[in-house]
């Protein structure tokens, strides 16, 4: 890799690689979670939560930046409580940039499970019950694999979107490299310094690679799911 | 292995109240139109619907008494429950649908049992199969073994086959009397298809406007001239349990029942080997006299028990010995014929419906 790309080119990548992978697996149990809720209950509020889910898709990435900034900044009320309580801090760290991905890329996730969880019989689930089947069992043996499908839609779809995740990282997080300079932040970086536009332009076209493959990933689990 | 349910409940615009009983092992038909309640009726056997008040005893368990707050849940429940649209696991092959059950079961059954249902249901060839290969018929079937096979203690049938074509329907209504006549099992059989009930069914419930109006032995119940009213279906002629006498040489069977003997195309079958036979109202002609040089096979002598009449068509219920049958004629025969209850006369039967081989016992 290093014959094409200089180190900090491929740590760029790697990055965005790793804070994508957590931002889709560590809130997808979260997205099945609100799929189901939406997918399969009716509740009081349910088209305010159904909204609030999806605030992410309409608002500007760099307003989700700005808010996280203020609530999880050291000096934020929830941000420096998590930070004596715990040491945990998100800002400047590349789990900050992880946590802005996963918000915005919620939406995502939750869109494409709570479709395939609608398409599923509801009659099976009675048709389980009435042969012994307890709730985890009818979860594990009839929903999840009849949903799968959906979930690798969600997955590779939130992770195609949160690579390419750019205003909320630089306004939560800041541009640290090897932190939270992620490939579109490395890109932006090199067209702030002079001559960079060919880095610029080697990171584009490997945006542009990345993001192809994960569009025809997630349109074979489209395919699937609809099959 | 009796059955007792009573349930009640209210819904908008429409109030659920039926009590009845199952007695014996055998068919037990929940009969009634379209939304009479029948399929609110399994839901609550079952147990995934829960009604405001009830009280639903399977096999000495109570499993919902809401007096006494008892409410078990349908996966403890064991009732097998078969569904108009099969609802299969489409990511399960066959296999794994019908031990779906089998292995969830808190008394499994043995082993040689799974292969027993599905050479009693003939599913042989399709174990490997997902179920969207399978035709309608064959779903029905797997749905059916996937019930048996979860060890219960009821079988609800909800309109098995309500969503087939005639070939379908014909292609599992022989499974079904099968397993009435060997699985030894009380069934509920949801229908608002009184040929297929008056074919299988040993007792009969009949629902309307969600209450029990009417219940008895198929033979009765079907035979019965309130039927029409209550369930807006024609009467059926006659539903008659009968065993095959000894062997003609002119082509034909004999069979006996309490009344008389009948006379069918030859059937093949053994002699004692017990059949239902069913007569529709309209192929029976009344005659004042013994009719003579007639073409008909099975002229029974016969007494009016009853009439009633119902627009241009008139329903004459008749006795033949310990048998009842039920001629649908018009009005004006009935009145030509001045007939009236006591009145002999003999039946001329048309035609004949001779239905598959039946167990052996208890017949009334």
């Amino acid at each position: 890799m290093d014959a094409i790309l200089t180190p900090p080119e491929s740590e760029a990548l790697l990055l965005s690689l790793r804070i994508s992978c957590v931002a889709v697996f560590a809130a997808l149990p979260l997205a099945f979670a609100a799929a189901l809720l939406l997918a399969r209950t009716r509740f009081p509020g349910k088209t305010l939560i159904d909204g609030l889910i999806h605030v992410p898709l309409v608002l500007p990435p760099v307003a989700i930046g700005f808010l996280l900034l203020t609530a999880l900044g050291t000096r934020g009320a929830l941000g420096g409580w998590l930070l004596h309580a715990f040491g945990i801090r998100f800002v400047f760290s590349w789990t900050g940039a992880a946590l802005a991905s996963a918000i915005i890329t919620f939406p995502f996730q939750v869109r494409a499970i709570r479709l395939s969880l609608e398409a599923i019989d509801p009659g099976l689930q009675q048709a389980a019950q009435t042969l012994g089947a307890t709730w985890w069992d009818r979860m594990l043996n009839i929903t999840l694999p009849l949903a799968l499908p959906g979930i690798a839609a969600g997955i590779v779809t939130a992770f195609a979107a949160s690579l390419g995740e750019f205003g909320a990282i630089i306004t939560f997080v800041s541009n640290i490299e090897g932190e939270t300079r992620t490939l579109p932040l490395a890109i932006y970086t090199a067209l702030q310094s002079p001559g960079g536009d060919a880095e610029a332009m080697r990171l584009s076209l490997l945006s542009i690679g990345l993001a192809l493959v994960f569009m025809t990933l997630a349109e074979l689990a489209q395919r699937r799911a609809r099959a | 292995m009796s059955v007792e349910v009573f349930v009640r409940h209210d819904f908008p615009g429409f109030a659920l109240d039926v009590a009845f009983a199952l007695p014996k092992p055998g068919v037990t038909a929940l009969f009634g139109a379209s939304g009479a309640g029948k399929t609110t009726i399994v839901n609550a056997i079952a147990g995934t619907f829960r009604p405001q008040n009830g009280r639903i005893v399977v096999a000495g368990r109570t499993v919902l008494d809401t007096s006494a707050g008892i409410f078990v849940s349908p996966q403890q429940r064991r009732a097998g429950m078969v569904f108009q649209d099969a609802r299969l696991f489409p990511h399960m092959s066959v296999r794994d649908n019908l031990l779906f059950g089998w292995r969830r079961a808190a008394v499994p059954a043995d082993a040689a049992e799974i292969d027993r249902i599905v050479a009693l249901l003939g599913l042989e060839r399709l174990l490997e199969r997902r179920p969207r290969m399978l035709s309608g018929g064959e779903k029905g079937r797997v749905a059916l073994g996937r019930a048996l096979l979860s060890s219960p203690e009821i079988l609800l049938l909800d309109e098995p086959l309500a969503a087939l074509d005639a070939q379908r329907r014909a292609e599992i209504l022989p499974f079904l009397e099968r397993l009435r006549d060997e699985a030894g099992l009380p069934m509920l059989y949801v229908s608002h298809a009184l040929d297929e009930v008056a074919r299988l069914a040993d007792d009969i419930v009949v629902i309307k406007d969600g209450r029990s109006v009417l219940s008895g032995s198929v033979f009765d119940v079907v035979t019965g001239l309130e039927l029409p009213a209550l369930a807006g279906a024609p009467p059926v002629g006659a539903v008659i349990a009968a065993t095959v006498a000894l062997p003609r040489d002119d082509g034909l069977t004999a069979l006996a029942f309490d009344g008389g003997t009948l006379l069918v195309s030859e059937l093949g079958t053994p002699a004692g080997a017990r059949l239902r036979v069913r007569i529709r109202a309209e192929e029976i002609m009344l005659a004042l006299e013994e009719p003579r040089g007639i073409s008909a096979n099975n002229v029974l002598a016969c007494r009016v028990i009853a009439l009633a009449e119902a627009g241009p068509q008139a329903d004459v219920q008749l006795t033949c010995g310990a048998t009842r049958l039920v001629a649908r004629i018009t009005r004006a025969s009935a009145r030509r014929l001045e007939l009236a209850a006591g009145k002999p006369v003999f039946a001329i039967v048309k035609s004949v419906t001779v239905d598959a081989p039946s167990r052996a016992c208890d017949w009334p």
